[in-house]
This record gives structure tokens, sequence and C-alpha cells, in this order.
């Protein structure tokens, strides 16, 4: 792609100010926001899609542990793991957590050499995310795991309300997926950097258009969103 | 409203031009095509079709009603088999797909001046996900116990149960899973048509010049992309509370005397999440109508649109206020009555912009140089029958009006006055308009006209008796209503005229689509610009317009889409294309 970012910004016409001049912005000429890619533009768009689908599911969540006469199962007690004799509450989803949020610094650092067209430390850090998003995955399959030993089942559980198993496999579920296609895309974004696609203009295998390494920053919003959602999850679902 | 740029304004490019996708075969031309317009030509055969399947349907429906007890292969399962198939591909997989995934893709590019969709791959991933969630949807009338009779709304705890069809065969696995996969293929599309005309346009295009399809396309994908998040997270609830049994929807219940595995769920959530879902829906199909027969109407009476400025702000209006007014369809679903206060009044509000709108399609008619071509025709058509539905969708929109009217004929004839038929009169012109530009030839006048006057016609004679039926109480959703008391003599004699009506108006579609077909190769040659009108996708260097839509150069626009009868200029129509200033006498509107 050969866009370019906005060059002649002392061309624009004078704005007028307040609520018009922001609606004058907005319409102005080409692109309603200067410097903004297409794929960065179509991704922040489907981000916001997407956080519908995530507050779909939340708000559904919620309404069903506020609705329900049965008592819901303590979060607290559900998840925790024993740990050298003592039960430690809600250790695993800390350590998930922080395995998560640590994965949106290393992306964040390889979106910066990415600019810097450091090919060989984009692809590192990018593949470490990957890594990093992988465990997180592997360690939501334990949880699952270890729930589903005990007795938990998308229709019931031992301890009290049925729709705990529902939401908890389903919003966990479709976060895993989330970032599960996230790692992929990951990793065969890294591949992309490794090879030098982006400096040497090879044509994608599907789209046959050129990448840039812009490519990383848009894959990068799309991690940060998950991780952001997780911390929506995490405070909803497991501190509530 | 003079907005007119002087030729040296025109500022340079702020993207550079964009390598487009060269088929190397047939198959990659015409199949898997990444070009829009092979993909819209895709997306509205696909949706007709679908659709023909909806009107078959509906005639069955009408069998049922009008000769109750004569047809013994509609038992009342079938009945309520056709009435979901029906309301729901209507609603989904003709409507949306057409508005959107047909004009939408062959439109937005030509309009705003740009050469394709910004992701043209993603946009052909989208139609064929949109093909196979048609299919999907097809199997499901070949299924054991064959497609879902829940009713368009799906509302559980009967959706998913042994007494309604499909409920515990495939029926309702295949519907759901089949929204969820329309909802996927939407949204790859979708982000492609917002994205194109918010980043895409062509140099000197600026929001406010976008001609009104433009604006109404756009805005109705915006809002799809916030609203079919709801349904498709009621989908997959619902869909897990049928195979894994869990309760989401689904509260403890009693089935043929034995207590179901279900327990604690919530079936007014599902019809929360739906109509979240739901009502925007009605104006993600409106406000493409509304905004095609804005231009339809500037064209034919050869006049500039009353109040663009206003005309946009009512389709952003519109577009916010029908997210804050989902639960007027629940009215008689038990709610706090607060609630009923609220919803009833923000429904009221809508009447403000879309009045506003009426007006100026109004507006622009009078004094206008009003040619009756066949678009004009079904544009005209459209305004009176969109504010028939209108009207009664403020007895509807009354708490206490609703509660009684609820779930009768009037309730049917509302809709159907104003999201069916509104926006298929706006479809047909539509076509009507474009279909030169698509084939480079004119569809048959003499086969036009007999389609405009019997399908006008006879729509009123269809739904307007609706309205009488239910006002005196008969119901909607029951096969069979011989013996009620309501079904008087004159009432069951109107149902049978209803349906002789039904079947009048499809035949004129058949009539239609002979006319599509034939005029391929036998309509007399349109020329680039049959209409003389002024946006970008008529100002095309060839017609059909070819690979990349403009030829060398992307054209520049110097002035909005509605320069008709301008004083002083040679012709009666400048496209927004042509340089210099025509009108120095006019003062700004």
């Amino acid at each position: 792609m050969a866009e370019t970012t906005m060059t002649h910004t002392s061309q624009m016409e004078p704005r007028p100010a307040g609520w018009r001049g922001i609606a004058a912005d907005w319409a102005s000429d080409q692109r309603a926001f200067k410097n903004v890619s297409w794929g960065k533009a179509m991704m922040w768009i489907f981000l916001l899609s997407d956080t519908f689908v995530f507050g779909c599911f939340l708000l559904s969540y919620m309404t069903a542990r506020i609705s329900t006469r049965v008592p819901w199962p303590n979060p607290s007690e559900v998840f925790a793991l024993r740990i050298g004799g003592s039960e430690i509450p809600l250790i695993l989803i800390a350590i998930m957590t922080f395995v998560l949020i640590s994965s949106s610094g290393t992306m964040a650092m390889a979106v910066n050499f990415g600019y810097r067209h450091d090919r060989r430390k984009t692809a590192i850090l990018m593949l470490l995310t990957a890594a990093l998003g992988a465990t997180f995955v592997g360690m939501q399959a334990f949880e699952w795991t270890k729930l589903i030993t005990e007795g938990v089942r998308p229709w019931g559980n031992p301890w009290g309300a049925a729709q705990f198993g529902s939401c908890f496999f389903m919003i966990t579920g479709f976060h895993g997926t989330h970032v599960t296609i996230g790692v992929i895309f990951l990793v065969i974004v890294a591949r992309k950097v490794w090879r030098g696609d982006f400096d040497t203009g090879r044509p994608g295998f599907f789209t046959s258009r050129r990448g840039r390494y812009e490519n990383v920053e848009i894959m990068g919003l799309y991690w940060h969103f998950v991780d952001l959602v997780w911390v929506f999850i995490f405070a909803f679902f497991y501190l509530w | 409203m003079v907005d007119v740029t002087p030729a040296d304004a025109i500022p340079p490019a702020e993207v550079g031009e964009v390598e487009l996708y060269h088929p190397h075969s047939w198959w990659t031309k015409y199949v898997f095509s990444q070009d829009a317009k092979v993909i819209a030509v895709q997306y509205s055969a696909t949706a007709t079709a679908i659709g023909l399947v909806a009107l078959v349907l509906s005639w069955l429906m009408r069998l049922q009603l009008g000769f109750p007890g004569t047809f013994d292969f509609i038992t009342p399962e079938a009945y309520y088999q056709f009435i979901t198939m029906h309301g729901m591909i209507m609603v989904i997989y003709l409507l949306t797909a057409l508005f959107l995934g047909g004009f939408g893709n062959y439109l937005i590019p030509l309009m705003v001046g740009a050469r394709d969709m910004v992701f043209p791959y993603v946009n052909m991933l989208s139609y064929w996900v949109y093909l196979l969630a048609v299919l999907v949807l097809v199997s499901s009338f070949f299924a054991p116990g064959g497609p879902t009779g829940a009713g368009w709304t799906l509302y559980p705890p009967q959706a998913i149960m042994s007494g309604t069809p499909g409920g515990q065969d495939w029926g309702i696995i295949l519907m759901l899973s089949s929204l969820i996969l329309f909802i996927v293929g939407f949204t790859m599309g979708g982000l492609n048509y917002v994205v194109t005309v918010l980043q895409g346009r062509t140099r000197g295009m600026t929001l406010m010049r976008l001609p009104l399809t433009v604006w109404g396309i756009f805005t109705a994908t915006v809002m799809a992309l916030l609203a079919f998040p709801a349904l498709f997270v009621a989908c997959v609830m619902m869909l897990l509370d049928r195979v894994l049994g869990t309760s989401f929807f689904m509260p403890a219940i009693v089935e043929m005397g034995a207590q179901l595995q279900h327990n604690g769920g919530s079936p007014i959530l599902f019809q929360h999440l739906f109509w979240f879902f739901g009502h925007p829906e009605v104006y993600i199909v409106a406000l493409p109508a509304f905004g095609i027969v804005s231009d339809l109407i500037s064209t034919h009476a050869r006049k500039n649109i009353f109040g663009y400025r206003m005309m946009v702000w009512a389709i952003l209006a519109i577009g916010a206020l029908s997210f804050v007014v989902w639960a007027h369809h629940m009215y008689v679903s038990g709610m706090n009555p607060y609630f009923g206060f609220f919803f009833a009044t923000t429904t009221l509000i809508i009447a403000v912009p879309t009045a506003i709108k009426v007006y100026n399609w109004v507006l622009t008619l009078w004094r206008g140089d009003i040619h009756l071509t066949l678009p004009m025709l079904f544009a005209l058509a459209f305004i009176v029958t969109f504010v028939n539905g209108g009207l009664t969708g403020l007895f509807l929109g009354n708490v206490v009006v609703d509660v009684p009217l609820s779930d009768t004929m009037f309730v049917v004839a509302h809709f159907h006055m104003v999201m069916g038929v509104a926006p298929i009169l706006v479809i047909f012109g539509a076509i009507y308009h474009w279909y030169p530009k698509v084939t480079g030839r004119m569809l048959d006048e003499t086969l036009g006209k007999f389609h405009f006057w019997v399908t006008f016609v006879g729509a009123y004679l269809i739904f307007f008796p609706m309205h009488y039926l239910g006002l005196m109480g008969v119901p909607r959703r029951y096969a069979e209503l011989t013996d009620m008391t309501i079904m008087t003599e004159s009432a069951r004699h109107l149902n049978s005229f209803i349906s002789i009506m039904a079947f009048t108006v499809g035949f004129a579609q058949m009539v239609f689509l002979f006319n599509l077909i034939w005029s391929i190769r036998h309509g007399r040659g349109a020329g680039g610009n049959p209409w003389r009108a002024t946006t970008l996708e008529w100002q095309t260097p060839q017609t059909p317009p070819a690979h990349g839509n403009f030829g060398k150069e992307l054209p520049i626009v110097y002035r909005w889409a509605y320069d008709y009868s301008v004083p002083g200029a040679k012709e009666d129509f400048i496209p927004q294309n042509v340089p210099g200033d025509f009108a120095p006498s006019r003062e700004p509107a």
C-alpha cells in the first residue's frame, strides 16, 4: 500500500470553532481521520464492534448472576489452588493476568522496534508475545480441566447456580478463542517481519497487497484490546 | 447553498493510488472476484434467490389463511415454519444483504470516487460467508423435523422446546448457526463499507458532499456493526441452551408433565438482547432506503434535495435514537411502567427527524420538473407508504394503545407497510435507476409500469384490510382462525381477498424478474448517463464501469451531488466532477 501521511496541513482552510468545527473536521476532504491508514481505521472500528460483543456477554452474565435465586459460588474459593498445604485464592488467575499484561508490554516493544525496521528484535518480541499468549491459553486449559474434574459443567456445578458454569465456560472460552486467534496471527506477522516482507514489499499470499511495518502496530491494537477485555472479565467474574 | 470549490483550490491527494488486485483467470474475475461490483451482483443475486423462497412461503401462508382447511399439507407446524422462515429471510437475508451487501458494494466505491473497497479480499470473503449462511439456512428445510417454527423473533423458552417445530430437531440449531455466520460475514463487509466512506474518498469529496445514498448506507452499516453483536451473543447463548443444556434463557419449566433440566434462566434477557439488535435492524433497512429515495427524487424531479444538511443530521439522529427504543417491542412482556414511559417517549421522538425527512422529500418535489419515470414512481409510492406505516407506528409506540393491539394483524400490517413494502419499493426504484449502469441497458418500460402499478396498488389491497382485521382483534401467528367468534363472515371474506391479492402481487414480481433477465440482452441501450444525473457513478468512462471504476485518473469533486437546474448553467444538471461556479446569483439557502 502506498499510503502516505498528510503533509499539507498548512493548506487546510480555517475551521469554525466549537461543535461546528468538530463536524467540519470529521467531514473534511478525502479522510475523516487524517494520518490514519485504512488498516488501522478498520481495526479500530472492528474493535468497537467487538466491544459490543463482549459487553453483551458480560451484561448477560451480570443479569444471570443478579437474577438467580440460588447462591452464586464464591469465586475466591472456586478459583483457589492448594499450594504447599494452604489454599491460595485466585492465585492462578493472578498469574494468568500477570502473563497477559506482560505480553502487552512485549507487544508494545515490538511495535517500537518495528517502526525502527529492526527485523530481528521485532520478530523476537512478537514471538515472545505469542509465547506468553499461548502460556495464558495453556493455563486457562489447566483451569478448565481442574474445574471440570471438580464437577463444574456448563449445565450445573456442586456449589450453586447453574449459570456459574455456563457463564464461566462461555465467556472465558470466547476470550480464550480471541487470544488463540491473536497468537496465530502474531506468528504469521512475526514470520513476515523475519523474512523481511515489509522491507522488500513482497505481496501477501491471499490479498496480493504489500504490507508495511504498521501491520505490527495494527496487530498490537488487537492484542491490547484482548488484554483490556481480560481486565474486565477478571474484575467482573473473578473479583465480584 | 452554494458549495463549489474553485478548480485551483483542490488539495493534493492524501492517499496514493493503491494497487488493485488483477484477476488472472475466469474464476478470479467472475466467481472469486475481489471487485466490489461483482461482489455486489453476487450479493444481490443470492439475496434475490433466497427472497424468492420467502415469497413462496408467504403464498403458502396466505393459502392457509385465505382458504383454511382446504390445503391438507399445510399443518399448523408447517404454517409456523413458513412464517418463521419468511420473516427471517425477508428481514436479514434479503433486505439487509441487498441494501448493504448489494447496493452498498456497488454504489459506495463509485459514489465516493474510489477504485474499490479498501480491502477487496476481506470484501470477497464477506460474500462467501454470507453465501454459506444462506446455504445453512436452506439446509434446514431438508433437515429432519424441518426448519424452526419459533417465529422470526425466536423467543425462548418455546424456541428450543419439543412443542415448536425444529425446537428439539435440527431446525433451531441450523437457524442460529446461520445467523452467527451471517453476522461474521456481514462484519467483514461492513468494516469495508465504513472505512471506504470515512477514509477512501476522492479529492474534493467531503462528507457533506456525499450523495444521501452513501449517507444512508454508511449510517446503517455503522448501526449494524453495533447492533448485530447483541444478536450474535443471543444466538451463541441460545445455541448453548439447546446443545449443551445451559440455562441462560430457560427458566424451570414443565413440558408434557415432565420437569425439564433447565433452571433459573431469563427469557426476558433474550428479548432485550434480541430487540437491542431488532430495533436498529428496522432502521438498518430503512436508512439506506431513505438515502436512495432522496437521490431518486432529486434526480427525477431535476431539483436539488431540499435541506441536504438537515437530511444528513436526520439520518444520524434516527440512527442514534434507534438504539434507545428497543423495549417498545416488549410492552406486553412485563416491565416497570416507568420503563414503558421512557421507551414510549424515545419512540415518539424518532418521529421528529423522520418527519423532517418526509417534509424535505415533499419540498424537493414542490415545483420540481417531475419526470414520472419508473424510479420516480417507486419513490413517490415509497413516500406515501412510509407515511402510512409511520402513522400506525404512533399507535403502537404508545403503551396503552399498543397493549390491546399487540400480537394482532394490526402489527403485521404496520411493520409490513413501514419496513416491508416501503423499503422494497425503494429497492425496485433503485434497480430501475441503476440497472442501466450495471448492465448498460434500460429495463423495459411497459413491463416496469405493469410491475409498478400491480405492486403498489396490490400492496395496499393486501395490507390495508389487515389494519381492520387487527382492530377487530384477529391475532397474528394463528394457523387456523375459522371457529373464533371474532372471525365474522366479512373478516373471512377479507382474508380470502387478501390472499388473492397476495398471489397477484407475487405474479407481478415474476414479471419483474423476467424483465431483469430479458433486458440484459434485449433492453434499449442506455449510454453512460441516461438519467442525466450528477453523481460520480454516472461519470465513469465505461458503462458498465470497468475494474478500477474510473479509468486512469480518479475524478475530482468540485460540488455537491444536487446541482440540478442551476440558473445560468448550459444543461439542467452539473456533474460533481465539473469545475466552475454556475450559480453566482443564488442566495445561500
